[in-house]
């Protein structure tokens, strides 16, 4: 036998899972809570218990078809169908389709006078009638704990409760029992968590600086690996979903596609292709240097190409960053007019970090962008501590991720601190990481941009200076000299002083070319007055040489003449 | 409400209700216990109904009933509920209001 057989002998044999159909809940109870057993979740007042038993019941019955029983000792069937109407269930319609029967169990202790024996017989006829009645698979008991405040005798109670669960087992319902927090150690008031062994399930509303936040946690679930980690919860407009921490897996398909940031410089310091689709990017930088207006333009860009972009500001208001993108000839309105571009302003500390993220999923399931931007994030880190803040945006980057949805973060950074320092919470989550830095100089701030990061591609590792036109985002190359990087106008002073080097030295280039040219027409006079001079002396030479000849004629005739006259021999 | 018309004209007429799930020791000391009461303070103008849940299980929903034995003093009202075996006399007393609890 080999270990691979032993292994899956064995898993599957562990426990079977009754699928709760919540978002989320299912995912970390590794499949649903155990079937066929009595759970308990417990918590505080106000904490959800009511609300997630309920889902559990509708779920069971719209997904799973398992009709439900909700027997309830505290709300009547009308307050119960009233409070859970506000997630979208309707009780009254699947009440009238007999899937599901909701029984009030009314006890008041001053009407009710205990005279020796007695048993909860009727509260089992009562559930076995009503189970039978639509073969109920799913039970909820929510608070059994009432019953304690409603009759005295305690010893009776407790081996009711559990000859109760007992009978819930072999009745072979899966079964949610609720219980009120107890004080102290105890879990709940009347120590429910000592009958139910198989799976407890603990719910708190914790309030941080003043915003509240729901957590899940599951205390014990006998044989299931299960996460023990505090989970937060939101109740949103439909129903309850369980945000694990971090998906269990990071195998999201990845998409090789590129897409425009919008703005063509941009693009060609990303191998002139821009972002890939699906990833994470972050734009950070101080205030006032462009982050913004850097989302608005891969907004834009995206809706060009006829693709719904989310825009989640949290700081402008949408009439705002309209104006403010018009100064930079950007007009987005005619997005916004044809639906594909979706501004979504609210105030960060509006809502916890939970209820934030409900809402981005709902936008994000009724509006199903291709980009989401979020402007900014750092906002949220004023709303509570930055644990918090890198949960929710892990969780909300795998959401995103695993839609194969673009998110585009801005992030600011307060002057002073280290220009890396708020982001060191989230980087590892980030694929593109832009930072925009003010290069003060000279007695002026100018915006340089420069890539710290772009997973998979050969990014550029230049500073560009960032230009803010009437005629949109320019990325001039910034200038490299023996002084270091300038931007702005020392930049231009640098240029117009290169160009007016420049122009000396062409036209000390000239001037000596000029130069050259008069003194070769110098020599050539001078060439030209020698060779005059040599040729008058070489006529000079000439005619003496003629002369001599003529002389020399002479001399010879003379000396002819003289020989004739003294009768010489001649030679 | 409608009209009741078992109380005839006499309004001190007694109707008790006891439910039971089955023939049960607690539940036969229970019927013994009212019947002697109800002998001893309500000779002659009371009626006992004994309800098996066995029987009719739609009725521990219908009227409220988790505990058992359950006494109901339907008539006269308003209605008083007790649940035991009715072992404690000067209790069930109490709880039928025949006498005060003071």
């Amino acid at each position: 036998m080999t270990d691979t057989t032993f292994q899956s002998d064995t898993v599957p044999a562990s426990l079977i899972k009754c699928p709760t159909g919540i978002n989320g809940l299912d995912e970390i109870t590794g499949g649903g809570l155990p079937q066929g057993r009595p759970s308990l979740i417990c918590g505080g007042t106000g904490c959800g218990k009511t609300l997630i038993s309920m889902e559990f019941l509708v779920q069971g019955v719209l997904s799973f078809n398992e009709p439900g029983l909700f027997m309830s000792f505290e709300e009547t069937i009308e307050e119960l169908g009233q409070n859970v109407s506000s997630l979208g269930f309707h009780l009254n319609d699947l009440i009238a389709q007999g899937k599901l029967i909701v029984d009030h169990v009314y006890l008041e202790r001053s009407e009710i006078e205990e005279t020796g024996e007695y048993d909860l017989d009727g509260l089992f006829i009562r559930l076995n009638y009503a189970i039978d009645r639509i073969g109920a698979k799913r039970v909820v008991l929510d608070t059994l704990e009432t019953l304690f405040a409603g009759l005295s005798n305690e010893s009776i109670l407790r081996s009711e409760i559990r000859r109760l669960f007992r009978w819930l087992k072999t009745k072979g319902v899966t079964a949610i029992i609720t219980g009120e927090r107890g004080s102290g150690s105890s879990l709940t008031r009347q120590g429910l968590e000592e009958y139910i062994s198989d799976c407890v399930i603990l719910l708190e509303h914790n309030i941080t600086d003043h915003i509240a936040t729901r957590h899940l946690r599951i205390i014990k679930y006998r044989g299931t690996v299960h996460g023990t980690n505090e989970y937060p919860f939101l109740i949103g407009e439909e129903g309850v979903s369980v945000l694990p921490i971090t998906s269990a897996n990071l195998q999201h398909q990845v998409s090789t596609e590129r897409i425009s940031s919008g703005v063509v410089g941009l693009d060609a310091m990303l191998e002139g292709k821009g972002y890939y689709r699906g990833s994470t990017i972050l734009v950070s930088g101080t205030a006032g240097t462009g982050k913004s207006s850097l989302a608005a333009f891969f907004a834009d860009a995206t809706c060009q190409r006829g693709e719904r972009c989310l825009y989640l500001a949290f700081e402008e208001s949408t009439q705002q960053i309209i104006r403010n993108m018009r100064s930079i000839d950007l007009n987005l309105e005619p997005w916004i007019h044809q639906q594909l571009l979706h501004f979504h302003p609210s105030r960060s500390t509006m809502y916890g970090l939970e209820m934030h993220l409900a809402l981005i999923h709902k936008l994000i399931q009724d509006i199903q962008p291709t980009v989401v931007i979020l402007d900014p994030i750092t906002n949220f880190l004023t709303s509570t501590n930055s644990a918090e803040v890198r949960t929710m945006l892990t969780r909300l980057i795998d959401f995103l991720k695993i839609q194969k949805i673009t998110a585009f973060f801005t992030s600011l950074n307060t002057g002073g601190s280290s220009l890396e320092h708020t982001e060191i919470t989230i980087s590892s989550l980030i694929d593109t990481w832009l930072v925009l830095r003010d290069i003060e100089l000279n007695g002026e701030r100018n915006r340089g941009l420069y890539i710290i990061k772009s997973r998979g591609m050969n990014h550029s590792n230049q500073i560009r200076e960032f230009l803010l036109t009437h005629h949109g985002i320019e990325l001039v190359d910034a200038y490299l000299g023996p002084a270091g990087v300038l931007t702005g106008s020392s930049r231009v002073a640098q240029e117009a002083q290169e160009r007016l080097a420049e122009l000396e030295r062409q036209q000390t280039l000239v001037r000596k070319q000029l130069n050259l040219e008069r003194k070769r027409r110098t020599l050539q006079a001078q060439i030209e007055t020698l060779q005059a001079e040599l040729e008058a002396e070489s006529i000079e030479v000439q005619y003496l040489l003629e002369q001599k000849h003529q002389q020399e004629g002479h001399l010879a005739e003379e000396r002819n003449e003289i020989a004739r006259s003294r009768r010489a021999n001649l030679a | 409400m409608m009209p009741i018309s078992e109380t005839g004209d006499n309004p001190e007429f007694w109707v008790l209700r006891l439910y039971v799930a089955g023939q049960t020791p607690k539940s036969l000391t229970a019927f013994a216990n009212l019947k002697k009461i109800c002998e001893e303070h309500l000779a002659g103008k009371y009626r006992i109904e004994v309800i098996d849940l066995l029987e009719q299980p739609q009725l521990a929903q219908s009227d409220q009933i988790l505990a058992i034995p359950t006494l109901v003093r339907k008539l006269p009202e308003p209605i008083r509920k007790i649940i035991g075996d009715l072992s404690n006399v000067e209790r069930v007393l109490i709880g039928l209001d025949l006498i005060s609890q003071h």
